[in-house]
Formats: C-alpha cells, sequence, structure tokens
C-alpha cells in the first residue's frame, strides 16, 4: 500500500465522507425516492438523539471508558421531562431537570468507575436496568403524550425548515469536536485514555477527570431524551432500544478504540450518520427491520477488521 | 571453532522503517557456544535486528540461516520452533497472569486431556527463578512486580525453553550488579552447553566480561566485528559513537544551597520512618538492593504510593502531597522506572508526550497551540538528543534508549525544582549518558534538587554528592559520594555494616 492511502486510511473522517457521499450516490440510482428531501430530512431529524449521545461516547471511549446506560438515561430523562411538563413546570425548568437527572446517573456510573473499581461495562450495565426499570415505574409502562406546543417546537420547527434539535445537534458536534481536539481540558481525555498510570503521573487528576467523562455523557444522554421527547410530541419509556450499541458501534466506525486514546467527535457523529443512512438505505430497499440490525452488524465487524489489519501494517 | 556452519547468521539484512534505515546490509554469525555482543548507540539498530532473529519483523532483503538453512520467519512462534528464545526490550509479559503461567506462556505444561499441570509449572518456574538467584514466588501476578522482577521472569521465560539460540536485548538494565553476575552465571553454564547467545547492552564493563566477540551496528550498518581481546572498551566506544567520548561524570557541587526537599518520619507500608534531606544543588543518590525499598520511599515522596505517616516540606514548608498531581503543582518532578508502564503513551506522538507535563506551557486561553506545543517539542528533542525522524513519530517507534531520552525531557518542560528519578538512565548509550549526566548536573548548578535512584553503583558514585543506603526498608547510612566505595554501600546495603553518617 502506498504511503498516501495510509494517511488517507488515518483520516478517518475523511473516508467516513467518501463512504457518505458515495453510498449517497449509488442510493440514488436504487431508489428514486431516496434523494428527496423529505427523505433526508427525516434520516437528519433520526440522527439527531444517536449523534448527541456519540458525543459523551466519544469523549469516554477516548478516556478509556466505557457507557452501556446511555440509550436507558435518555429515555428516562425524556420521560421525566414530560412528567415535570404534564405536572405543569414551567419548560426551562422541566429541561433542566432532565438534565440534572442525566447528569447524575452520569455522576453515580463515573463514582462506581472511578472509587469502587467496578469494571465500566459491569457499572454501566447496572444502570441501564435502574434506569430503563425507573422510567417504567413512573410511567407505569405507558407513554406521556401532549406535551406542550412551545416545548414540541424544539422537535419540530426551526430556521431553513429543520427543526432545532437539529441546529442544537449540529452545534454541539462541531463544538464539542473543536474542544476534545484543542482544549487543554479535554486533551487530557486521550492522556488518561492513552496510559493511565502515565497520565496520573504526569500531574493529571485522573480520578476527577474521570467521573467528569462520565457525567458529560450522561447530560448529553438526558438532553437526548428531551429532544426525542420533543419531536414524538410523546415520552416513550422503552425509547431507544440497543442505541447504546449503535451509539458505541458508531463511534468505533468513526476512529474510536475500546482500548481508549483515540477517537474523534466528528468521526463518532460521522459514524452515526452513516448507520442512519444504511438504515435508511436498506429500508427503501424494502429489507426487513432484522435483516438490518444483522447488516449493521456485519459493516461493524468488516470496517474494524480492515483498521486492525491497516493499522498492523503500519507498525 | 569448528567447521560447522555457524548456529546463526544473518546475510545483506535490510529494513527500512518510513523516514529509517534502521538496518543496512548487515552480515555477521554466531557460533554455537559463543557470547556474541551487539554493541551500538540508541536507533543503531540492535532491536531491530534482534526482531527480525526471532520473527517479529520481517527483512526487506537479505537472509536468515540457522545451522547454515535459510529460514523465513511467518511469526514469533516460527522462530521459537526453530530453537530460538528471545527476552525482548519491551516486557511481552502478561500483567494478569501469574509469574508461572508467564513463564510458560507458549507451552503450557499439561497433563492427561490437556489439564494445565499447575503444580510442574510452579515447580519448574521456581527452579527457573532460583538459577536467576531470585525467590520470586510463581503464584504472584505479574503486575505486582517492580521493573527488575519483571526482567528476570522475562529471562526465565526464554530459558525455559531450552532453545539453542538465545538473544537477550538489554536483559540487565533493570537488574542490580549481583543480579547480573547471577544471569553472567547462567548464560556461562549455557555456553559450555554450546547455545549460541546473542547479547545486546550498553553496560560496557558487563560486555567485556561476558562476551566472545564483539559487534559494533552504527546507523544500522556493520562498523566491524572483533574478538575480545582484540578490542578495549574505548575501541568499542569509538566504534559506536564515532568519536572519542569526553568524561563520563561531570563534577560535583563545591557547594549546596538550602533544604529543598525534606521527608520527616515518612511511612509507607514496609518502608520507613525515613527522614531525609536534598538541598538545591545537590544531587542524592539512593541505593539499596530489591527489596529494600528505595522505589517504595521515592513514589510515597511524589504521591505515587500511599504514604501512612510523615511530612514533605518543599522550601522549608510542608506541603500537601497525596496524589502525584499535587506534587507536580509544588514542583517536584518524577520519573519512574518502567517507561511504558507508567511515563510514556506509547501510541501518541513524540510531541503530544513531550507536553503532557506541561501543558500550560503551551495553552492560551484554554487552548493548546499546536505551533507553540511542536515548538517546544522541538527544543525538548534537541536538549536531550532524542533520534526520532520528527516530533510526529510514534513514541512507541522510538528505540529504547530514545523513549527514556524522551521521559527525561518530558520532565525537563516543566523546569522543576526538585526532580526524583528512578533508573534514569537505563538502556541509554554511553555517549548519551554522559550528555545526561551532564544535563542533571547542570540542572543542579540551577537550584535544582535531585533524588535519584539507580542500580548502577558506578552512576550513583560517580554522579551524586551524597549517597543513602537502603536495607529493609530503612535508611542504613548516608555515605559522601565521593569518598564511598562500592564495598561500602553494598556492606551497608547489606545490613552487615553499622550506621554511619556525612
Ligand atoms: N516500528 C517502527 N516504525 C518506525 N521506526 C522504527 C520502528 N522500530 C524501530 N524504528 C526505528 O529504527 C531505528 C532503530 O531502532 P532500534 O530499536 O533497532 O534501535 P536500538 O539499536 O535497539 O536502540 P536502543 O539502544 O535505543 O534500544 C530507530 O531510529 C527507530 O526509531
Ligand atoms: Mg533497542
Amino acid at each position: 500500500m502506498t504511503e498516501a492511502v495510509r494517511r488517507l486510511a488515518a483520516f478517518r473522517e475523511l473516508v467516513l465522507i467518501m463512504i457518505i457521499v458515495v453510498s449517497g450516490i449509488v442510493m440514488s440510482q436504487l431508489s428514486e425516492f431516496f434523494f428527496t428531501e423529505g427523505n433526508l430530512r427525516s434520516v437528519v431529524i433520526g440522527m439527531v438523539p444517536g449523534a448527541i449521545i456519540a458525543i459523551g461516547m466519544a469523549v469516554l471511549l477516548a478516556s478509556g471508558g466505557f457507557d452501556l446506560s446511555v440509550a436507558a438515561v435518555m429515555a428516562l430523562c425524556g420521560t421525566i421531562c414530560a412528567y415535570l411538563l404534564s405536572e405543569g413546570a414551567p419548560i426551562p425548568l422541566a429541561i433542566v431537570g432532565a438534565l440534572l437527572l442525566g447528569a447524575l446517573v452520569g455522576s453515580g456510573n463515573g463514582v462506581l468507575v472511578t472509587f469502587l473499581r467496578v469494571n465500566p461495562l459491569v457499572a454501566t450495565l447496572g444502570t441501564l436496568l435502574v434506569a430503563r426499570g425507573l422510567a417504567l415505574v413512573i410511567t407505569e409502562g405507558y407513554n406521556i403524550s401532549n406535551l406542550p406546543p412551545s416545548f414540541v417546537q424544539l422537535g419540530q420547527e426551526g430556521p431553513l425548515d429543520l427543526p432545532w434539535m437539529v441546529w442544537i445537534m449540529l452545534g454541539l458536534v462541531l463544538l464539542a469536536d473543536l474542544a476534545l481536539r484543542h482544549t487543554r481540558f479535554l486533551r487530557q481525555v486521550y492522556y488518561m485514555g492513552g496510559n493511565e498510570r502515565a497520565a496520573r503521573l504526569s500531574g493529571i487528576r485522573v480520578d476527577a477527570l474521570r467521573v467528569f467523562t462520565y457525567v458529560f455523557s450522561g447530560t448529553l444522554a438526558g438532553l437526548a431524551g428531551v429532544l426525542l421527547a420533543a419531536r414524538l410530541n410523546t415520552a416513550v419509556p422503552t425509547a431507544g432500544q440497543n442505541l447504546e450499541l449503535t451509539v458505541i458501534a458508531a463511534a468505533v466506525l468513526g476512529g474510536a478504540s475500546l482500548t481508549g486514546g483515540e477517537g474523534t467527535v466528528l468521526g463518532a457523529a460521522l459514524g452515526i450518520a452513516f448507520l442512519a443512512l444504511l438504515s435508511n438505505a436498506l429500508t427503501l430497499l424494502h429489507v426487513s427491520i432484522f435483516w438490518q440490525i444483522v447488516t449493521t452488524g456485519i459493516v461493524l465487524i468488516a470496517a474494524v477488521s480492515l483498521d486492525m489489519l491497516l493499522r498492523r501494517r503500519q507498525a | 571453532m569448528s567447521k560447522r556452519p555457524p548456529e546463526l547468521a544473518v546475510e545483506g539484512l535490510t529494513k527500512v522503517f518510513p523516514g529509517t534505515r534502521a538496518l543496512d546490509d548487515l552480515s555477521m554469525s554466531v557460533e554455537p557456544g559463543e557470547v556474541h555482543a551487539v554493541l551500538g548507540e540508541n536507533g543503531a539498530g540492535k532491536t531491530t535486528l534482534l526482531m527480525i532473529l526471532s520473527g517479529v519483523y520481517a527483512p526487506d532483503s537479505g537472509r536468515v540461516l540457522v545451522r547454515g538453512e535459510e529460514v523465513s520467519f511467518a511469526r514469533a512462534q516460527d522462530a521459537q520452533a526453530a530453537g530460538i528464545g528471545t527476552v525482548f526490550q519491551e516486557f511481552s509479559l502478561v500483567g494478569r497472569l501469574t509469574v508461572a503461567e508467564n513463564v510458560f506462556a507458549s507451552h503450557l505444561p499439561t497433563r492427561w486431556l490437556g489439564v494445565l499441570d499447575r503444580r510442574r509449572m510452579a515447580r519448574e518456574a521456581r527452579e527457573l527463578l532460583r538459577t536467576l538467584g531470585s525467590e520470586l514466588r510463581p503464584d504472584r501476578s505479574v503486575a505486582s512486580l517492580d521493573v527488575g522482577e519483571r526482567q528476570l521472569v522475562e529471562i526465565a521465560k526464554a530459558l525455559s525453553l531450552r532453545a539453542s539460540v538465545l538473544l537477550l536485548d538489554e536483559p540487565t538494565s533493570a537488574l542490580s550488579a549481583e543480579e547480573a553476575a547471577t544471569l553472567f552465571e547462567v548464560l556461562r553454564r549455557l555456553r559450555e552447553q554450546g547455545i549460541a547467545i546473542v547479547f545486546v547492552s550498553h553496560r560496557l564493563a558487563e560486555v567485556f566480561e561476558i562476551a566472545d566477540r564483539i559487534t559494533v551496528l552504527r546507523d544500522g550498518r556493520l562498523v566491524d566485528t572483533r574478538r575480545r581481546d582484540e578490542i578495549t572498551p574505548d575501541d568499542a566506544v569509538r566504534l559506536m559513537v564515532g568519536r572519542e567520548l569526553s568524561v563520563l561524570y561531570p563534577g560535583r557541587t563545591e557547594e549546596t544551597g538550602p533544604a529543598r526537599l525534606e521527608v520527616r518520619g515518612l511511612r509507607s507500608g514496609p518502608v520507613g520512618p525515613v527522614d531525609l534531606v536534598v538541598h538545591a544543588g545537590e544531587i542524592v543518590g539512593v541505593a539499596g538492593l530489591r527489596g529494600s525499598g528505595r522505589s517504595r520511599l521515592v513514589r510515597a515522596i511524589v504521591g505515587a504510593e500511599r504514604r501512612d505517616a510523615g511530612e514533605i516540606l518543599v522550601d522549608g514548608s510542608a506541603v500537601r502531597i497525596d496524589r502525584p498531581w499535587q506534587a507536580v503543582g509544588r514542583g517536584i518532578a518524577f520519573v519512574p522506572a518502567g517507561r511504558m508502564e507508567e511515563a510514556l503513551f506509547p501510541r501518541m506522538s513524540l510531541a503530544r508526550n513531550l507536553v503532557s507535563t506541561c501543558l500550560g506551557l503551551v495553552t492560551r486561553l484554554g487552548i493548546v497551540r499546536a505551533a507553540a506545543e511542536r515548538r517546544l517539542a522541538e527544543r525538548l528533542v534537541r536538549r536531550l538528543g532524542v533520534r526520532a525522524r520528527d516530533v510526529e513519530q510514534l513514541v512507541q517507534t522510538l528505540s529504547g534508549g530514545n523513549q527514556q531520552k524522551a521521559v527525561l525531557a518530558k520532565w525537563l518542560a516543566l523546569e522543576p525544582r526538585v526532580l526524583v528519578v528512578d533508573e534514569p538512565t537505563q538502556g541509554i548509550d554511553v555517549g548519551a549518558k554522559a550528555e545526561i549526566h551532564a544535563i542533571l548536573r547542570e540542572l543542579a548548578e540551577g537550584g535544582l534538587a535531585v533524588l535519584m535512584i539507580s542500580s548502577e553503583l558506578p552512576e550513583l558514585l560517580g554522579m551524586c554528592d551524597r549517597v543513602l543506603v537502603m536495607a529493609n526498608g530503612r535508611v542504613r547510612g548516608a555515605l559522601r559520594a565521593e569518598e564511598a566505595t562500592e564495598e561500602q554501600v553494598l556492606a551497608l546495603a547489606a545490613g552487615t555494616a553499622g550506621e554511619e553518617a556525612a
């Protein structure tokens, strides 16, 4: 393989963009409905919760952490937000309440992992069950609908005919991507993921930073829940089944590694975009939802294996 | 020597990495029953040679011959099957497994139906370690071992293969003189059995003690191969660095300043109580055998290890140091002994590694400035003479000695007031060692206080102003390094001499 190709492969975001463009072109040939405004719009809106959660996941994976609870936290926070609204709380209060709850669950994860040294997989699997269960307990399993119109606007109206939630997603992805690449504070995350012991001895406050990464991830999951409730005009306690796995898959497609120290926010968001496009394409091609899951898995395995191969060559 | 073909030979071996010709048309051979030393500066290609011989890398061109037959190893297991055992420079142990499991990792002894024979494994591992003079328990987890102990396990692992060729890449860089001497006993015995041994080391005294022939590499090329009695250590250095070497140790301080670092009544696990003072401008060494608690002591000072009691004072005022970041905040830099485990970020660039301690210096308004980062990294690379393609090179692809220089460089950037170093020159070539000694002395003259551990007694006595000798967790004596002899230090370390003060 030539040096140029190798360089390119190292710049994961570019590769993903190219793949997205190419598959877009292929799709527009296969289905005339694909390249319509309505379809693309629904793909973009559909990827918002995943992309927002992926921001936190990218940071977490770069730090050598891991969070399975995000989708359940999303559902729980959306539910709480809707519950507060239905009880007549003002909109800002309901939103802040939901975000704080996300942060709280995140800090629980952080404390479990950092100070009690519970394996992140186990710790966040535990909080996943707790959060999902609580969402069902609060709603007794039912959806909470008929939210205030000015709240629902967040998910349904906005400039350029795109709802606010899309603009929020774009803004956050951009901001978080730049912050993770360039700020001193988040640079420490890469050090921690690259070699925790070395980071500690280099004077980085590893414990506090690790708790922060979980709080950050939990808060974003909360935000995703709020926006999803706004879009659907309903809080669904069972929303986002398996979304945590999709997000982790997307982050890995986008260059993150489960061993830490790598990955970007943009990469993870592009990974989400690619998976959203893929599932849209499969739907348009009348592939059953069950086969879509299989396909996503195969794409992930193929991408990661290819990545390992390229890396081995580089070494 | 006999007429039969050499046990191991290479012809025209070349290996190119992006930006580096690590080996360039190298030919050499190793006879059965010979210890063949390979010398060269950091980055000369020694490790690359051993990696090819052990099947980790494939050469770009050239041939490898085992007992006269050309071989081509696709994997490390192929080399093992051909009778080549290797002690790598970077450790290849699995931290979560026990000592015994690591020793027999590639050929676990089994009983009927493939059931693991743990008893036999433990027994044989213990025997192997005993021949190396170590009483390490085979059921200890490798994660709990210090660097020297890991090195011994690594050697036992290679010996367990009962290979006909043994490749050793700086096996002694983390060992004390006694441990090295025991290893040499073992190597001599193997030599008598007709084993061919390739030995890489930066410790010239060792090389001249054990080697039958010496090959010198420079920039991946063969400079010369000579019998030991045809070459002097000075010749060897000249061949390695291509010039005459200046003095190995700089002068000592005439006078020292006020107390910079003071430790009172420190206790940490089995260590202590310990009191010590390091003055501004002073280099204080800590000597002691393995298990004497010297590493634990310095780690407790910098907050890397739990402290049970005691006070730490910097410039006369008590400071709170329970975590490493607090020590860093007080201007105390700590260079730990395991560079890959505790000091470097292997998959990150050299530049990122170098600024990891001092992000503040290259940050404005919370943003890390890429240009400033690069400039600082380049300055540090020049200062320490790190040999790298550029500052974007991944640290894991640097040669071992250059990684070690990077570890020191990253702490110099911080401009600390106290420098605590555990084995700072392990794996560093003779020329660079002298430069690092000079840098340490220069820093001390600028008012820095240095506390230094080294298993190399000559280095401690040559570099330090005072040497503290530890045994069983306590400081048994303090010697003025200029007047002290190795015998005095060893006697104190073994606990056979009374207290002495200086
Ligand atoms: N995987 C790699 N990718 C790129 N360059 C490499 C890689 N491995 C080694 N090199 C380069 O090859 C050269 C030779 O390295 P090598 O490790 O063989 O040196 P060495 O003689 O063992 O040095 P030391 O005494 O420091 O251990 C160095 O310049 C090093 O940076
Ligand atoms: Mg080497």
